[in-house]
C-alpha cells in the first residue's frame, strides 16, 4: 500500500493524489477510446446510454449526493434539454450553439425551480420537485405549436463541422464519452472550489453551514442550476441518441431510474454515478440474456444430477414460463434497490472499497471501519 | 349548479380515497418519520386480496372485507420487519428508495398473479341511488364519504385516548428516549404499519365500484394522495384528509370547468402554490430545532 503524506493544502485538493491515479484513469481512457472498433454495435448503443446517464447521474451526485437536496424530478430536465435541441434543430441552428442553450435554458429552468426550493426540505422537497415534473410533461403533451403533443418530435442527426454524425456511429459515441468526461472532471473542480465545499457543508448541517458564513440559499440556488445545466446537455444527446422523443418517455419512472443510478452506484464519490449508470443500462440485456439461456442452464444442471430428460424437460418449460412472466423484470428491479438499501447502502463503490481497504489492511480488517451510524433522536420535523 | 353539486360530491368521494390513503402515509410518517412510498401499492394489493376473497371465492361483501384487512394488516407488519426495521434510523433518503424498491415489487408481483387486466367487485352498494330533488348521488360514492368519517374518528380516539396511541405519539418525536421510558418502540412501529395497511386496504376496497383494481393503480393513486398528506402538512390526521378532499375537488372541478389536461394537473399547481406560501403544509407543526 502507498503512504500519502500530506504537508499542504494543496496536497489534499490534487485532482491525481499520486500516479497511480494517471495511469488507471489513462488506461481506463485508452480502453474507452479502443471500444468502438472492437465491441459490437448493440453494446456501443449501450455504451453511449452508459454516458448519458452517468452524466444525469453526475449532475444528481451535485444535488443529492453532495447538496443534500432530493430530487425526483429530474427526467424533467433531460426533458427540457431534449425539447429545446429538437426545436432549435428544425430552425437549422448548428449543435454546439443549440447544445449550449439547451443546458443553459435548463440551468435557468433549474434556478427557478431551487428559488421555491429554499423553503423546503425532506419529504416536501421530494413532492415540490415530482410536482415539476409532472407539470413540465402536461406542458410538452399540449403545447403543440413547440413540442408537437403526444405525437412526438422527431430528431436529425447532429452535423458537426458541416459532417452528419449518425446516432450509432463512434463519432458520437466519443462525443458523449468527451461530454461525460468534462463533466466528471468539471464537477471535481466544482468539489474542491470553496462552492463545492459550501454544498457539502449545507448538505452536512445547514445550521453549521450558516453560521460559518454561507450563503445557504444562493448556494442552493446555484446548485440546483448546475445539476440541471448538466442534465440539460445530457438530453441534447439523449435525444440525438433516440432520435425520437416524445412526453410519454420523461416519467416519473425515469426520474426514479436516475435516483437509483447514483443509489447502486454510491452517493459519496463520482465514481458511483458510473458505476450506477453501467448498472442501470446492463441490467436489462442482462435480464434478457436470462430469460433466454436460464432455462436451457437450469434444465442442464437437472439433467447432471441424475434426472431423466423428461424431468429436464418440464424444469426448462417451467422457468422458461417463470422467466417469460410479465412484470419479472420489474419485481427483480424492486429486489434489487431493496437489498442494496438493506445490505449495501454505500453502493457498488462502496464494495469496492471495502475489498481495497481489506487487501490493504489485510490482517486488521475490521467491518465496522463502514458501519453506519443509526440517529434515533433527529426528528426532521424540527429545524 | 347542479353540475356544481354534483362534481363537488363525486370531488369529495374521490378526494376521501385519497385521504385515507394519505392517511396511510401520515400515519406511518407520525409514528417513525419514514415516508412510505409503497402506501399506494398496499392500497392495491389490499383491493386484490378484497377481489380473491368476495369476486373469486365468492364470500359475503363484509366478511371478505375484513379478511382482506386482516391479511393486509399482518402483511404490512411483515413488510416492517423485513424492509423497514432495519433501517430505521438511517436518513430518510434511504427509507425513501427501500420503500419505492417495495412498491415496485408488489406492483410487479401483483401484475404476475392477478394479470394486468380490471378487476372489479360487487358491493351491497353499487347499484342504489340517493335522490335528492333533481340531484343523483350514488351510494358508493357516500359510501366512501361515510367510512372515511368513521375511519378518521376511529383513527383520532385511538391516537388521542389510548394508552398505544400515546406511546406512538412519543416514539415519534423521540425513538430513542422513549424506548429509555419503558415505550416497547418496535412493537408500536409494527403496530403502525399494520394499521396503515389496514387503512390503505379500506380505501383500495372501497375505491374498487369507483375507479377499478389493476396493479398500476397504487401507483397513480398513491402519486395523488402524496400531494394531498403534504397539502395537510405531513403528520396531520385532519391535514391528510382535507388535503385529500381539497385534491379530489380541484381535480374533479378542473376536469369539469378547465381544457382538457388541466385535470392532471391542476392539483399540483395547486400543491406548488400552497407550498410556496406556506411550506409546512395547511395544518402542519411549525417547530424549530434548539441548537
Amino acid at each position: 500500500m502507498r503512504f500519502l503524506f500530506k504537508t499542504d493544502y494543496e496536497d489534499d485538493i490534487r485532482l491525481f493524489p499520486h500516479s497511480g491515479y494517471v495511469v488507471s484513469y489513462g488506461l481506463l481512457l485508452a480502453v474507452l477510446l479502443v471500444a468502438p472498433y472492437v465491441l459490437s454495435s448493440y453494446l456501443m448503443s449501450q455504451l453511449v446510454f452508459v454516458c448519458i446517464y452517468a452524466t444525469v447521474g453526475v449532475a444528481l451526485l451535485i444535488l443529492t449526493g453532495f447538496t443534500g437536496q432530493a430530487s425526483l424530478g429530474h427526467a424533467a430536465f433531460l426533458a427540457i434539454g431534449a425539447y429545446t435541441a429538437a426545436y432549435l434543430q428544425k430552425y437549422n441552428v448548428p449543435f454546439p450553439i443549440y447544445f449550449l442553450a439547451a443546458g443553459v435554458l435548463t440551468g435557468c429552468i433549474g434556478a427557478l425551480v431551487g428559488f421555491p426550493a429554499l423553503r423546503l426540505q425532506g419529504i416536501y422537497l421530494v413532492i415540490a420537485t415530482i410536482s415539476f415534473a409532472f407539470i413540465v410533461e402536461e406542458i410538452l403533451a399540449r403545447w403543440e405549436s413547440v413540442t408537437n403533443g403526444n405525437e412526438g418530435m422527431r430528431v436529425k442527426a447532429l452535423s458537426l463541422l458541416g459532417v452528419t454524425v449518425s446516432r450509432d456511429s463512434p463519432t458520437f459515441y466519443f462525443l458523449c464519452v468527451a461530454v461525460l468526461v468534462l463533466t466528471i472532471v468539471g464537477t471535481l473542480n466544482l468539489l474542491r472550489s470553496p462552492t463545492g465545499r459550501a454544498f457539502v457543508a449545507i448538505r452536512d448541517s445547514e445550521t453549521a453551514a450558516r453560521s460559518m458564513g454561507v450563503n445557504v440559499a444562493l448556494y442552493k440556488v446555484k446548485s440546483f442550476a448546475i445539476s440541471a445545466a448538466i442534465t440539460g446537455f445530457a438530453g441534447v444527446l439523449f435525444a440525438h441518441k433516440l432520435s425520437f422523443i416524445s412526453p410519454e418517455m420523461f416519467t416519473l419512472q425515469l426520474s426514479i431510474e436516475f435516483i437509483i443510478v447514483i443509489l447502486i452506484g454510491g452517493t459519496f464519490s463520482l465514481h458511483g454515478a458510473v458505476l450506477g449508470a453501467i448498472f442501470i443500462v446492463m441490467i436489462d440485456p442482462f435480464l434478457t440474456y436470462l430469460k433466454d439461456d436460464m432455462p436451457g442452464i437450469i434444465s442442464g444442471i437437472v439433467a447432471t444430477f441424475g434426472a431423466g430428460p423428461a424431468t429436464a424437460g418440464n424444469v426448462q418449460s417451467k422457468v422458461a414460463a417463470f422467466a417469460s412472466l410479465n412484470g419479472l423484470k420489474g419485481a427483480i428491479y424492486g429486489i434489487i434497490i431493496m437489498l442494496f438499501v438493506l445490505f449495501e447502502p454505500l453502493g457498488i463503490y462502496g464494495r469496492w472499497l471495502k475489498i481495497k481497504l481489506f487487501f490493504q489492511l489485510f490482517p486488521l480488517y475490521k467491518r465496522s471501519t463502514f458501519k453506519r451510524q443509526k440517529i434515533y433522536v433527529k426528528s426532521e420535523r424540527n429545524r | 349548479m347542479l353540475d356544481f353539486v354534483q362534481q363537488l360530491v363525486s370531488g369529495v368521494a374521490l378526494g376521501c380515497v385519497y385521504g385515507l390513503i394519505a392517511l396511510g402515509f401520515v400515519l406511518v410518517y407520525k409514528a417513525t418519520e419514514v415516508v412510505n412510498f409503497a402506501q399506494g401499492d398496499l392500497m392495491m394489493l389490499g383491493g386484490f386480496f378484497a377481489f380473491t376473497f368476495i369476486g373469486m371465492m365468492g364470500l359475503n361483501y363484509w366478511i371478505g372485507f375484513a379478511g382482506a384487512v386482516a391479511a393486509m394488516a399482518l402483511f404490512g407488519m411483515l413488510a416492517e420487519r423485513i424492509v423497514v426495521r432495519p433501517i430505521l434510523g438511517y436518513p430518510q433518503f434511504s427509507i425513501i428508495m427501500a420503500t419505492i424498491g417495495l412498491g415496485y415489487f408488489l406492483r410487479s408481483v401483483a401484475g404476475m398473479i392477478w394479470g394486468t387486466d380490471d378487476f372489479k367487485i360487487e358491493t351491497p352498494f353499487s347499484q342504489g341511488v340517493l335522490r335528492i330533488g333533481s340531484l343523483v348521488l350514488a351510494h358508493d360514492k357516500l359510501s366512501v364519504i361515510a367510512a372515511t368519517i368513521i375511519l378518521c374518528a376511529l383513527l383520532w380516539l385511538f391516537f388521542n385516548k389510548t394508552t398505544l396511541g400515546t406511546a406512538m405519539r412519543a416514539s415519534s418525536e423521540n425513538m430513542l428516549a422513549a424506548y429509555y421510558m419503558g415505550i416497547p418502540v418496535k412493537r408500536v412501529v409494527s403496530t403502525v404499519w399494520a394499521i396503515s395497511a389496514a387503512v390503505a386496504t379500506c380505501a383500495g376496497v372501497l375505491l374498487a365500484p369507483i375507479t377499478f383494481i389493476h396493479s398500476n393503480v397504487g401507483l397513480v393513486l398513491g402519486l395523488k394522495a402524496f400531494p394531498a398528506a403534504v397539502l395537510g402538512g405531513f403528520g396531520s390526521i385532519p391535514g391528510a384528509v382535507v388535503g385529500g378532499v381539497l385534491i379530489g375537488v380541484i381535480e374533479s372541478m378542473a376536469g369539469f370547468y378547465l381544457p382538457e389536461g388541466w385535470k392532471d394537473v391542476a392539483p399540483y399547481i395547486v400543491l406548488l402554490a400552497v407550498l410556496l406560501l406556506k411550506p409546512e403544509g395547511l395544518f402542519g407543526l411549525h417547530a424549530r430545532k434548539k441548537v
